[in-house]
């Protein structure tokens, strides 16, 4: 069926449909807040001082601050990857909220559209509020440190890509534990959150190279520890070609799936 | 020489088809301004296809639609600008409230936030919901929802109306709240497509009915004249435990055609006096007679089978 693979048609009708997301967030926000921004705080803030207090240094810095670059990065996947996971679901197949939205003059191009851009901004929130904490704790100076902003927005998108992927082809909530077991808590443990890519064995390092997160982390932890990401292009151009794909990937699943 | 509008949905040589089953398979109809069309059909019969194809929310192997002139599935956006949609499922948005509801659906149509404000008091009074503005959905009884989502679907002030079922699962008040809301929308000069399968609303709506069948229209005409073309005029049930010996004694000699289903002879006849008079003479049989109805036009040419 090539009509299934014809590229996006983009158009400004998008809008709507990120701003009643961002309606329904807003009337939930303090419990999203804590879900989102609180959990990640503390693990880092736990680990921090409590591992950090047994290693004298990790990477050539303090543990707290080796952890904080990472959590921008895993909360920001998290954070993503939840909202287009759960609560997209939510609105694609159990509320049909994507049906209803269907029948206005809109195109599922638009929606999905939509719903990346609402994940990604989700997930600013959530890289923020980490990066907020790495500033008021004296963990890293502003500085370069403005530039995770715009590293956090393309993370935010890299992995609500990917989890669209996934919402696409799931026929339950049940379906995404293979994501997570499969995907999300790999990366966790192989891409340098908790310490750092080298102290894995070569094989694993090897996969761990290919995996988005290793590519954020890769330019997201010498911003916060002061120094200069190296292959710079490389990583961002990998995060977006991630995103990017994914995107497309899950655009055409989603119209076999709704359209056919 | 009488001018004759353009048809506001044309529909030609339709077909749809998944897997092995042609489910639209031919389809041709059109539907001009200010009438309600309804599309009859039992479970499986292809109608909610066909409204999606008309919608352009997928797209024909075969045939053609236009929808206010424009080519569908290509154009459909452009034309669902001037087009409402109650659909089968109930998809309000059950994070808002029900004027929050109206406001969200008007903004997908690019309407301004100020002119969907100035419309949504009307929309309230037109669902009777004046006063549950700000309830949230499951707070709202089945028959407020199909209310919301009817008026939901006007937000925009369409000129077409497509409604999918739209009193499957309500009580008898409930639903005849939604076919005065309908009658209404037919006096201010809407056009209304709708799918059903209960014939008093088709009966009661519709101007024009098409009975579909395995993805074609097998039959097509106002209800009076699908009743008058398509079965005798008079209906007699007969039943009770003399059924078999009246059978066997050939006692349905005066109907033109009989069904049996179960325990029950359906005798249809074009004069049912002289039946009724030998059938009064009977202590051992039951028998009402009615006048035929859509129902027996639909049963007729669909067949009693379930459709499952």
């Amino acid at each position: 069926m090539t009509r299934f693979w014809r590229p996006p048609a983009l158009s400004l009708r998008f809008f709507p449909v990120w701003q009643r997301n961002f309606l329904v967030w807003k009337k939930l926000a303090i419990p999203a807040i804590l879900g989102n921004l609180a959990d990640p705080a503390l693990y880092m803030l736990g680990l921090g001082y409590g591992l950090g207090g047994l290693l004298r240094e990790v990477g050539g810095v303090p543990y707290l601050t080796f952890l904080a670059a990472g959590t921008v990065c895993y909360s920001t996947m998290n954070s993503a990857t939840f909202e287009v996971l759960y609560s997209g679901f939510s609105r694609m197949h159990v509320q049909r909220t994507w049906d209803a939205i269907l029948n206005a003059p809109l195109t599922l191009d638009d929606i999905l559209f939509a719903e990346l851009l609402w994940a990604t901004s989700k997930s600013l929130l959530s890289g923020l509020a980490i990066l907020a904490i790495v500033w008021v704790m004296g963990l890293a100076g502003l500085g370069q440190t403005l530039w995770l902003i715009p590293l956090i927005v393309l993370i935010g998108f890299c992995f609500s890509g990917m989890g669209l992927v996934v919402t696409a082809l799931s026929p339950s909530y049940d379906f995404f534990m293979y994501y997570f077991t499969l995907a999300i808590t790999p990366m966790v443990l192989l891409c340098g959150v908790f310490y750092p890519v080298d102290q894995l064995p070569p094989a694993l390092q090897a996969v761990s190279a290919w995996l988005p997160l290793t590519h954020a982390i890769a330019l997201a932890r010498p911003l916060v520890q002061g120094g200069a990401p190296q292959q710079v292009l490389a990583h961002v151009a990998a995060l977006f070609a991630y995103g990017a794909l994914s995107y497309y990937a899950a655009l055409v699943l989603t119209r076999r799936r709704l359209l056919k | 020489m009488e001018h004759v509008a353009p048809p506001l949905l044309n529909i030609r040589g339709l077909r749809k088809t998944y897997g092995a089953t042609e489910v639209v398979a031919g389809l041709d109809l059109a539907v001009v301004k200010g009438e309600c069309f309804g599309l009859l059909g039992p479970n499986g019969a292809g109608k909610t296809t066909t409204l999606r194809l008309a919608l352009g929310l997928t797209a024909p192997d075969g045939g053609s639609v236009s929808l206010f002139g424009l080519p569908v599935p290509a154009e459909a956006r452009r034309a669902r600008m001037r087009v409402g949609v109650v659909p089968q499922i109930d998809n309000l948005d059950p994070d808002f409230s029900v004027r929050e509801n109206l406001m969200v659906y008007g903004r997908y149509f690019g309407m301004k936030d100020a002119d969907i404000a100035v419309r949504i008091p009307g929309l309230l009074e037109f669902a009777g919901l004046e006063h549950r503005a700000e309830a949230r959905i499951d707070a709202l009884s089945g028959g407020m929802k199909r209310r919301l989502t009817l008026a939901r679907a006007l937000v925009n002030d369409p000129d077409l109306l497509f409604l999918d079922e739209p009193t499957t699962g309500l009580d008898p008040q409930a639903r005849h709240m939604i076919w005065q809301r309908l009658r209404m929308l037919l006096g201010q000069g809407k056009t209304l497509v709708l799918t059903t399968h209960f014939m008093e609303e088709a009966e009661r709506l519709c101007d024009r009915l098409a009975i579909m069948d395995h993805g074609r229209i097998i039959a097509e005409g106002s209800p009076q004249a699908l009743i008058k073309s398509h079965i005798e005029p008079q209906v007699v049930e007969v039943f009770g435990e003399g059924v078999e010996r009246w059978i066997g004694e050939n006692g349905d000699a005066q109907c033109e055609r009989t069904e049996r289903v179960g325990e029950t002879v359906f005798c249809y006849t074009r004069n049912s006096e002289v039946l009724l008079q030998q059938l009064g003479q009977r202590g051992d049989l039951r028998y009402s007679s009615r006048p035929a109805s859509l129902e027996d036009v639909f049963l007729k040419l669909t067949g009693r089978d379930l459709r499952d």
